[in-house]
């Protein structure tokens, strides 16, 4: 199977004050034709300038200083950030809805007048028929009253009808591939349910591809097919959505694991921390960026630069690490002392 | 000696309206019903949650209880009295007896002190040292019992991590030693691995003194599930439910309670794989204009008719588990 996202060796950086941030340095993926991908990691691990070099929608002082981006068979950092192939491409096959809905809708506009804009840009469709087509897609999105709610401004609408707003909005081109950016994190959980039960089910509808940028645990175990685990600007685990879960091998990823209360936990419980913080951007050492954090770390962790994903044998699962099997399982079975 | 079962503190009926005004004059036309009615009662020792969506009024619940607002109606008795209408001036002592915890570590706390004036300025409000030795060393204790360097003393809150200055903010609420802590959202701005690190302190605080009771508001059901001996689910200003994590888990009775569980993802796909959602239907209505009788009813897939007329009350269904619902049996 061809995917139809490919992303080789990007690397993007911000120019800031305080030194160069490799925001995202040397990130390998894919995304499979209907497939439902979560990335995880904490803040400022690098998931969003990963999803928004994908759009090229990096701005000043931030810049992709390497690798490549292919998509449909062309490679897009071959094109201006909004040259016109780029324009073909951002909002229509590729879309995405982000956490902050108003920072995407402009304020002074019917939802109506933008909605309709994207048809008649993107698909030269008649005003008559792109309205109709709005109308039908705030519906399936779940909007009540629809045929009027279309002539609302953006602020009329709740902050869990606004996102559903954005889901209509990343559909209306049948998009290749949605990129959800922490859509509901400031939404409620019950607003959270509605809203992933519902760009599930339409993704599976119009045979999209969705990559579910989180840091929410649950939410990716419910959701995804496959699982990319990040990790201070780079990709630190890979593997399909069970085996992760089952099998967590890299260090930090069982850290997150064992550091999040669960509602199933047994009474008691103590949680794990991972003790220390992430690193600094900005001074990054050749080594496993880990290390300072990890209580497993071994002589090779010390002087040999990371290393890259590399397959573990016999199964389909990436990770960055020199440890070996047994002192993974370790890792898992260890738990917490008072 | 104190009790085994002697409460802390005891809320009944409360309610707190916030005025909606228009004009010049200030004219009243509304009132935010932002807590309508909430009885709870905590144990010497013991820790409620109290979760719910946001807006549901858990703020607003424990600015009430430090009277850092004046209810409008309803009683908050601590060790017995009730203070919820104590003037000001009678007010001051009693505050030593609680302190809060803040969801956000960057605003709460004054960026031109140092983190040693942050943590000991209490002691000092309610003169409690008496000396500047026995300050300093004061200080310094608590900065142990945070796990924070005490050589950090001299530092400014911007230098210190999102974590670090959530210690900060729970040694300044150790330092009068009270009896009640009011956390108000203490994680829900940190980074998970982060979250532990604090959730696992604040425990350990718990464990190491004797009778210390805390009031842990969370949006997050599974920390707050976590953290408690007893759990409060608050809906729209009121309490639906109340009983241990045990019990909520295993046996929610209230409509919004399942929904709000069911809502929750597992970070385990295998239980993912078969695990049934209740999708609520809608949002949360406003609390200036909430729904008659049960404020679920418009929300609820068991309402029935009677729902709309009757405000239901808490009621103790066997083993203390409280239920706010007509059509709990
Ligand atoms: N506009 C910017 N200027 C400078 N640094 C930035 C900018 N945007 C992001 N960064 C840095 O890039 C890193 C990754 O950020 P981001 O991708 O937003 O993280 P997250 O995983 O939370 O989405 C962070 O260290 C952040 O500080
Ligand atoms: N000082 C205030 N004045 C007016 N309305 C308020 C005030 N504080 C809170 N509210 C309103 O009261 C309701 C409950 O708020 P809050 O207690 O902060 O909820 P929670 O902490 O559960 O999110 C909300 O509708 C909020 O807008
Ligand atoms: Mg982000
Ligand atoms: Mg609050």
């Amino acid at each position: 199977m061809v995917p139809i996202l490919e992303v080789k060796n990007l690397r993007t950086q911000y120019k800031t004050e305080s030194g160069l941030v490799k925001a995202v340095d040397g990130v390998s993926y894919y995304i499979n034709e209907q497939e439902i991908v979560g990335v995880v990691g904490e803040s400022g691990c690098g998931k969003s300038v990963t999803q928004l070099s994908v759009m090229r929608l990096i701005n000043s002082p931030g810049e992709i200083v390497g690798g490549e981006i292919l998509f449909e068979g062309q490679n897009l950092l071959q094109f201006k950030a909004n040259g016109p192939e780029m324009r073909r491409i951002r909002g229509a096959k590729i879309s995405m809805v982000f956490q902050e809905p108003m920072t995407s809708l402009n304020p002074v506009l019917t939802i109506g007048q933008q909605l309709i804009e994207i048809l008649e840009v993107h698909l030269g469709m008649s005003r008559k028929n792109a309205r109709q087509r709005v109308i039908e897609m705030l519906d399936l999105v779940g909007i009540p009253g629809a045929s009027s709610r279309i002539d609302d401004y953006p602020h009329n609408f709740s902050g869990g009808m606004r996102q559903r707003v954005m889901i209509a909005m990343a559909l209306l081109c049948n998009p290749k591939l949605i990129i959800a950016d922490e859509p509901t994190t400031a939404l409620d959980v019950t607003t959270q349910a509605q809203l992933f039960e519902l760009m599930k089910s339409m993704v599976e509808r119009f045979k999209s591809s969705l990559v579910i940028v989180t840091h929410n645990l649950g939410i990716v175990a419910r959701y995804a097919h496959r699982i990319y685990i990040m990790y201070a600007g780079r990709i630190v685990e890979e593997g399909s959505c069970k085996e992760i879960f089952r099998n967590p091998r890299h260090p930090y990823t069982i850290g997150l694991l064992k550091s999040v209360p669960r509602l199933d936990d047994q009474e008691g419980k103590r949680l794990v921390p991972i003790e220390g913080m992430p690193p600094d951007l900005i001074q990054m050492p050749s080594t496993c960026a880990f290390l300072p954090r990890c209580s497993y770390s071994i002589e090779q962790c010390r002087v040999e630069p990371w290393p890259e994903l590399r397959k573990v044998e016999g199964t389909k699962h990436y990770v960055r690490c020199y440890l070996k099997t047994e002192a993974w399982e370790q890792c898992r079975s260890h738990s917490a002392t008072t | 000696m104190s009790m085994p079962d002697e409460l802390i503190l005891e809320v009944k009926d409360l309610k707190m309206y916030f005025p909606i005004t228009r004009g010049l004059l200030k004219k009243k036309v509304a009132y935010v019903k932002a807590v309508d009615g909430v009885t709870f009662k905590i144990k010497r020792g013991e820790t409620l949650g109290l979760v719910g969506e946001s807006g549901c009024g858990k703020t607003t619940v424990g600015r009430c209880i430090v009277r850092l607002y004046k209810p409008t109606s309803g009683q908050i008795l601590f060790n017995g009295k009730d203070i919820s209408s104590l003037p000001e001036n009678k007010m001051r002592s009693y505050r030593k007896n609680f302190a809060l915890i803040f969801q956000d570590p960057y605003s709460s706390l004054d960026p031109r002190q140092s983190a040693g004036n942050i943590v000991g300025e209490p002691l000092k409000i309610h003169n409690l040292v008496k000396s500047k030795k026995d300050y300093q060393e004061r200080v310094e204790k608590l900065f142990q019992s945070v796990g924070l360097d005490p050589s950090l003393m001299s530092r400014y809150p911007h230098e210190f991590s999102g974590g670090q200055r959530q210690r900060m903010g729970i040694a300044r609420a150790l330092s009068c030693e009270p009896s009640l802590i009011i956390c108000d959202e203490p994680v829900s701005a940190l980074d998970v691995s982060i979250q532990a690190q604090i959730i696992n302190l604040l425990q350990d605080l718990k464990e190491g003194s004797l009778g210390l009771s805390y009031l842990f508001i969370s949006h997050d059901l599974s920390v707050v599930k976590h953290f408690s001996d007893r759990v409060a689910v608050m809906y729209l200003g009121r309490i639906v439910e109340i009983t241990t994590p045990k019990k909520l888990y295993n046996n929610p009775l209230h409509p919004y309670t399942k929904a709000l569980l069911s809502a929750i993802p597992v970070p385990d796909p295998d239980i993912e794989e078969t695990r049934k959602r209740i999708i609520m239907k809608g949002d949360v209505p406003s609390p200036v204009n909430p729904p008659s009788g049960c404020a679920l009813h418009t929300r609820c897939p068991i309402a029935i008719p009677e729902c709309k007329e009757l405000v239901p009350l808490l009621r103790d269904v066997g083993g203390g588990h409280e239920v706010a619902c007509i059509r709990v049996k």
